[in-house]
C-alpha cells in the first residue's frame, strides 16, 4: 500500500494508511526523499494519525526519514501519533529523539510555518 | 467467543502485518480495551519482526485463554531458526545480533503481562506470552 504525498506550497504531507508493510515504508523513504530534492521543499509531515502499530522498525524508519531529510536543509515533523501507539512505544523503549513532532496536521503546519520564518 | 486457536505463517515482511491485526481482532473479541489491543498488537510486531529478521520463516499462534476469573490472550511465536545463544543476553535492553534496535524481546516482555522463552541454537525458538484482561 502507497501512502500518498500531498505538495502544499513549500510543504510535502504523507499520510499513512492503517497497516504498512516494511516494504511500504522503505518505499515511502526513497520517494519522500526524491519528492524533497524534486520540489526543493523546505519541510515534510509525516502524519501517523491511521496508523495501528509503531513498532520498531516503523520508528527507526521514521528517524531515518528525518535525518535524511535534516541533511537537505529541510524539517520533519511527524503528526497524529495516538496515545495507545504513544503507550505501546514508550513500553518497548521507542523514542523518536530528535524528530519533532506535533498534536496534528494544524499544528505541524504551525510549527514549520514558525521554523521557516526564524530561518528566514 | 470461540477457543479456536488462529495460526498465522510467518515467511515475509507482508505476514508481520496480517500477524498483527488477526491479533488484535482476537484481543478485541476478548474484550481489551483499545490500549490493550494496541500494546498486544505491538507486542505481536515485533515477534513476527524477529522470525522474519533471524529465523526467515515460522508461524504466530493466537489464542483466548481461561484463568480462574479472567480471560486473556496467548500468542506463540515459534521458528526453527538458528536460535539464541544467550537468552539472557537477548533479553537485555539494547543488544541485538541483526543490527536492529535490539528492543525485542525485552520490550515485548514489557507489554505483555507474562513471557516465556525457549531457544535451542540450532533448532529455532519459541516465545510465549500473555495478557490478562483487566
Amino acid at each position: 500500500m502507497e501512502v500518498p504525498i500531498l505538495k502544499q506550497g513549500a510543504v510535502l504531507i504523507a499520510t499513512f494508511q492503517a497497516a504498512l508493510s516494511d516494504a511500504d515504508l522503505n518505499q515511502l523513504r526513497r520517494s519522500l526523499v526524491q519528492q524533497v530534492v524534486k520540489h526543493r521543499s523546505r519541510g515534510v509531515i509525516v502524519d501517523v494519525t491511521a496508523m495501528d502499530v509503531m513498532d520498531s522498525f516503523a520508528s527507526r524508519t521514521l528517524r531515518e526519514i528525518a535525518h535524511m531529510i535534516r541533511l537537505r536543509g529541510a524539517e520533519t515533523v511527524i503528526v497524529g501519533i495516538q496515545p495507545e501507539v504513544a503507550f505501546a512505544m514508550v513500553q518497548l523503549g521507542l523514542t523518536l529523539e530528535g524528530v519533532a513532532a506535533a498534536l496534528d496536521l494544524e499544528e505541524g503546519l504551525a510549527y514549520l510555518i514558525e521554523k521557516f520564518k526564524n530561518a528566514d | 467467543m470461540s477457543d479456536g486457536e488462529i495460526r498465522v505463517a510467518i515467511n515475509s515482511d507482508q505476514d508481520i502485518v496480517v500477524a498483527r491485526q488477526r491479533g488484535r481482532a482476537l484481543a478485541t473479541d476478548i474484550g481489551f480495551s483499545a490500549t490493550d489491543s494496541t500494546l498486544i498488537a505491538t507486542a505481536i510486531s515485533e515477534l513476527a519482526r524477529n522470525i522474519v529478521s533471524y529465523a526467515r520463516k515460522g508461524e504466530i499462534t493466537l489464542k483466548t485463554i481461561h484463568g480462574s476469573s479472567r480471560h486473556g490472550i496467548l500468542v506463540v511465536a515459534s521458528d526453527d531458526g538458528p536460535g539464541i545463544p544467550d537468552v539472557l543476553q537477548a533479553m537485555r535492553d539494547g543488544f541485538s545480533t541483526s543490527g536492529s534496535l535490539g528492543l525485542g524481546l525485552p520490550g515485548v516482555r514489557r507489554l505483555m503481562d507474562e513471557f516465556q522463552i525457549a531457544s535451542q541454537p540450532g533448532r529455532g525458538t519459541t516465545v510465549a506470552v500473555k495478557k490478562w484482561k483487566q
